[in-house]
């Protein structure tokens, strides 16, 4: 076990862990934050995706080792209140169906806004492709990033 | 029909457990979609009251009700309580909405699957809500000393003729102490004043989902819980010959490697079959999947090892060989075969589907002498709780003949047993099994300590009870460009088809009609997979029904509406007979001779299919859009649907979908639209891409990277439209899908002039056909 001091959501966190244990399993088991969610393990589903820096990324494919003097969002951290412009369209499209990836494609949508604010289909699809929605969500997820790019 | 919607007297009677504070563990408001006038009470009451099993009241108006089944994504979490506002007359502003727990005496079918859970609550729900509105009133008209029918209710107010006025809050304790009234005293409402039933209401869970709080089975947390990993064999049909557990055990946090005992197979075949077992327990998730992959252990096939071509071989062969008996037969089908210009005989294979749900297999258990507690998604909390007081022994000796003594038996054991339901990150059926539930409790009994059993996907894709393979040869009799014979046939691996559905369309709208069924025995496990015995019937017979109406010249609308208005005259006949002749065993007679009928009702699937067409523009085309048509009735839901494809870049995408859907009264519209929406998606992906091959017992995809589902860039747009009729809702989890798949191989044929007989249709990014 090792010692790292972890920036999560803004607060510095101190965690042991084994070197190579994933962000998604520390997050999950060692802090307690469960809202990044497990799907496959190896970055084909999306259901994992954080922030680094403010960039989405898979969390499976991620050591803690690596993740020291970086900047760790998760889905309990995108807003203080909820408010994200993207949590307010998926309560008003009402996204999700059993909810499990949309974690995920809440946060890979909140990055893709943060890089292009105004997204064309072609752009959201490019984005969203990575993340899946075993449900069929799609198209409100599409609609819903359109809102939120509308009101943001 | 009726006796589904029998409700439970005792459900009324009993309101032990529901008084008082009690713990509000994951309340909701749900008031996210309320408009802006409207104030729903913000504070949490001092003191509930219990009415029903179905709702307690607080003091200050807010009610909670409690949604009785399992939420595996088909929104009945917010649907059902819905009902139950409705006819209690409460502003949903001022609902809080609670999982049920497990509760056989209050609750009647806890249980997610068959599309059902709508459909059978529709009446208990409504009773469970107007009933206690009728207690309420009763309350109110005591302290006012007047006639309950001298009261009116809205919005969770009562009033009298003189002006006064009581909120629920008023009147709750004193309503909960009365008698509950007969069934017959209380009034449902007319649909026309429906203020909730038909209105779009959020998810009452959006707010967790949406911020990532705790609420799935897997994101149970407990002190002093510990993780398991558990290998089982790669290849169906194996036994465990020796684990070599060195490297294992030196995995950091890795705390103990157990064995698990064998189950015995369960009768039914979803059952997993695999029944060596070795658990590894660890501190961590990651230390325990970590330490299951240094398990080094040696397999041996206990029956022969089998693979995705023998599998084709063998069906086909089965679909071509006569059966024993006809599932139904009508008219004289060899005679009208005999007789046509000429027959089209087509073969449609399908592969074995993995369920896939996103939130991977997972339970937690505490197994203490005195106590069981479980956690985790669920679709068959109760049947499961039955097969851990097995598993456990929990049941005492009884006299197996005396049925009393046996259920007291029961009662007790289950006392013991403490069943929560989460909600699911998708179900499909695979959660209907629960060998993942029997394995945590079977660890954590052994452990002596509480235990999260997760799956990796690996483990959730190669350890499956898949949707089985199936192949369908379907033939037609044609003469004068007309269908005087049908013949189906299906082959599936482990039996597929229930024999009720050889009453499907086109079933009794043709003359001489037969259907035939054939079963492969394998070891691999397969069970219910979303829309079971007909996810890949309609794709086939659809599809089939495209091709002989292009081939005898017939519209391929119009050739289906003639199937039904002859099956029309089958039903209204024996619609006629039931009318006149009273007497069973009379009415039996008289229809001696008379074919029939069909499972559905051909007025409504008419009603379907007319809308479909014209909403899809059939007939009136834009040019560059190819359409193709596709209707089916499943689960008590009557769907068509018409798919758009245009050619991009010479490839056929699929751009559109218009649904038109029968469901009766739809509860809550936008959470109805949303689950339509997903079932097409969800039957043009797995048409399109799901595939599924074994090579010596071993399933060949075991992650996503090389099992293909549907992504965003690939699904359609889905429009979806409903025929208004008022009757009583059915279900919609699993209607949608089945029809997609030929809606799709319909119009990549207007477009390309290839049929697909076999899914996937895509494969290596190529339309296959």
């Amino acid at each position: 076990m090792a010692t790292y001091n972890l920036n999560i959501n803004g607060k510095m966190q101190t965690v042991e862990a084994e070197s190579d244990t994933p962000m998604l399993w520390v997050l999950r088991d060692v802090i307690g934050l469960v809202g990044t969610k497990y799907g496959c393990g190896i970055a084909q589903c999306g259901a994992c995706t954080i922030h680094i820096d403010g960039q989405a990324m898979r969390s499976c494919q991620l050591p803690v080792s690596a993740m020291e003097s970086k900047k760790i969002t998760t889905i309990e951290g995108l807003s203080a209140d909820a408010s994200h412009p993207l949590q307010d369209a998926w309560r008003q499209h009402d996204v999700p169906q059993c909810g499990y990836c949309q974690a995920g494609q809440i946060m890979n949508a909140a990055a893709l806004l943060s890089n292009n604010s105004n997204p064309n289909d072609q752009d959201i699809d490019d984005a969203m492709r990575g993340n899946i929605c075993r449900c069929g969500t799609y198209n409100r997820i599409k609609a819903a990033i359109k809102t939120a790019a509308k009101n943001s | 029909m009726e006796n589904i919607n029998k409700i439970n007297r005792r459900n009324f009677l009993k309101l032990s457990g529901l008084s008082g504070g009690g713990l509000i563990l994951g309340f909701n408001w749900s008031s996210c979609n309320s408009p802006k006038d409207i104030t729903p009470i913000k504070t949490m009451p001092k003191e509930w009251f219990g009415i029903n099993a179905f709702l307690k009241i607080g003091d200050n108006g807010l009610v909670t009700i409690y949604s009785p089944n399992p939420e595996i994504g088909q929104n009945i979490k917010t649907s059902m309580p819905m009902i139950v506002a409705e006819e209690l007359d409460v502003k949903w502003e001022d609902v809080i909405v609670e999982q049920a727990g497990l509760n056989t005496e209050w609750y009647s079918r806890q249980v997610a699957g068959g599309s059902q859970s709508i459909r059978h609550g529709w009446t208990s729900l409504r009773m469970a809500g107007a009933t206690a509105k009728q207690m309420l009133v009763n309350g109110a008209a005591k302290q006012w000393q007047i006639d309950p029918s001298e009261c009116s209710v809205a919005d969770g107010i009562i009033s009298n003729k003189k002006g006064e006025s009581f909120g629920f809050g008023d009147v709750a304790k004193v309503a909960s102490t009365m008698e509950v009234p007969k069934e017959e005293d209380v009034k449902l409402k007319k649909t026309e004043d429906y203020k909730i039933i038909g209105t779009d209401r959020g998810n009452v869970d959006i707010e967790e989902i949406i911020t990532g709080k705790p609420l799935f089975g897997i994101d149970t947390k407990r002190e002093g819980m510990m993780y398991a990993a558990v290998l089982r064999a790669p290849a169906f049909g194996q036994k465990l010959i020796s684990v070599d557990d060195t490297e294992a055990l030196k995995v950091k946090g890795v705390q103990k490697i157990i064995k698990l005992q064998i189950l015995q197979r369960q009768k039914f075949k979803g059952e997993n079959v695999m029944l060596d077992k070795i658990a590894v327990i660890a501190n961590s998730t990651w230390a325990a999947m970590k330490g299951k992959k240094a398990l080094v252990a040696i397999w041996e096939n206990t029956s022969p090892a089998e693979n995705t071509i023998s599998h084709k071989i063998a069906l086909n062969k089965l679909a071509d060989s006569k059966s024993k008996k006809p599932v139904r037969i009508d008219g004289d089908p060899n005679t009208a075969f005999a007789q046509a210009d000429e027959i089209i005989e087509r073969t449609y294979e399908s592969p074995f589907l993995p369920h896939n749900c996103m939130e991977p297999m997972n339970f937690f258990a505490s197994v203490t002498n005195e106590k069981v507690e479980l956690v985790g998604p669920i679709q068959t909390p109760e049947w499961t709780r039955g097969r851990i007081a097995s598993l456990l022994n929990l049941i005492e000796e009884h006299d197996p003949e005396d049925k009393d003594a046996a259920k007291i038996a029961r009662e007790k054991a289950f006392a013991k047993i403490d069943l929560q339901m989460t909600r699911m990150g998708g179900g499909f059926g695979r959660r209907l099994y629960g060998d993942f539930a029997l394995e945590a409790v079977q660890i954590s009994k052994e452990m002596e300590t509480p235990i999260q059993v997760i799956w990796t996907r690996e483990d959730d894709m190669t350890a499956g009870t898949y949707r089985p393979a199936v192949h369908y040869k379907i033939r037609a009799a044609i003469k004068n460009n007309k269908i005087i014979g049908y013949h189906l046939i299906e082959a599936a691996v482990n039996g597929n088809m229930w024999s009720s559905l050889a009453d499907g369309f086109p079933a009794s709208g043709i003359s001489n009609y037969q259907c035939d069924n054939h079963s492969l025995e394998s070891n691999v496990s397969t069970g219910a997979w979303r829309a079971p015995y007909t996810n890949f019937l309609a794709s086939a017979e659809q599809s089939f029904l495209d091709e002989v109406a292009q081939k005898t010249g017939q519209d391929a609308v119009q050739m289906r509406l003639n199937i039904l208005n002859q099956a029309k005259t089958i039903f209204d006949a024996h619609t006629k007979l039931e009318e006149e002749i009273k007497d069973k065993e009379k009415l039996k007679a008289a229809k001696q001779g008379l074919m029939a009928k069909g499972n559905y009702e051909p007025d409504r699937f008419i009603a379907v299919i007319k809308l479909a067409a014209e909403k899809g523009g059939w007939g009136n085309t834009p040019l560059g859009i190819h359409l193709g048509f596709s209707a089916f009735f499943s689960h008590n839901t009557y769907v068509a649907q018409i798919a758009q494809v245009k050619i991009v870049d010479d490839v056929p995408k699929v751009d559109k979908v218009i649904c038109v859907v029968d469901c009766g009264i739809v509860v809550n519209p936008m959470a109805a639209t949303n689950l339509i929406q997903g079932g097409v998606i969800d039957g043009i992906g797995h048409s399109m891409f799901g595939d599924f091959t074994f090579e010596n017992g071993q399933p060949t995809m075991e992650n996503f990277n090389k099992y293909r589902l549907i992504r965003m860039d690939e699904a359609p747009q889905i429009e979806v439209h409903y025929v208004n009729n008022g009757k009583s809702p059915s279900g919609l989890g699993e209607p949608t899908l089945p029809p997609a798949g030929a809606a799709v191989a319909n119009a990549f044929h207007s477009a390309t002039g290839v049929r697909m007989y076999n899914q996937p249709f895509v494969k290596d990014n190529k339309v296959l056909g």
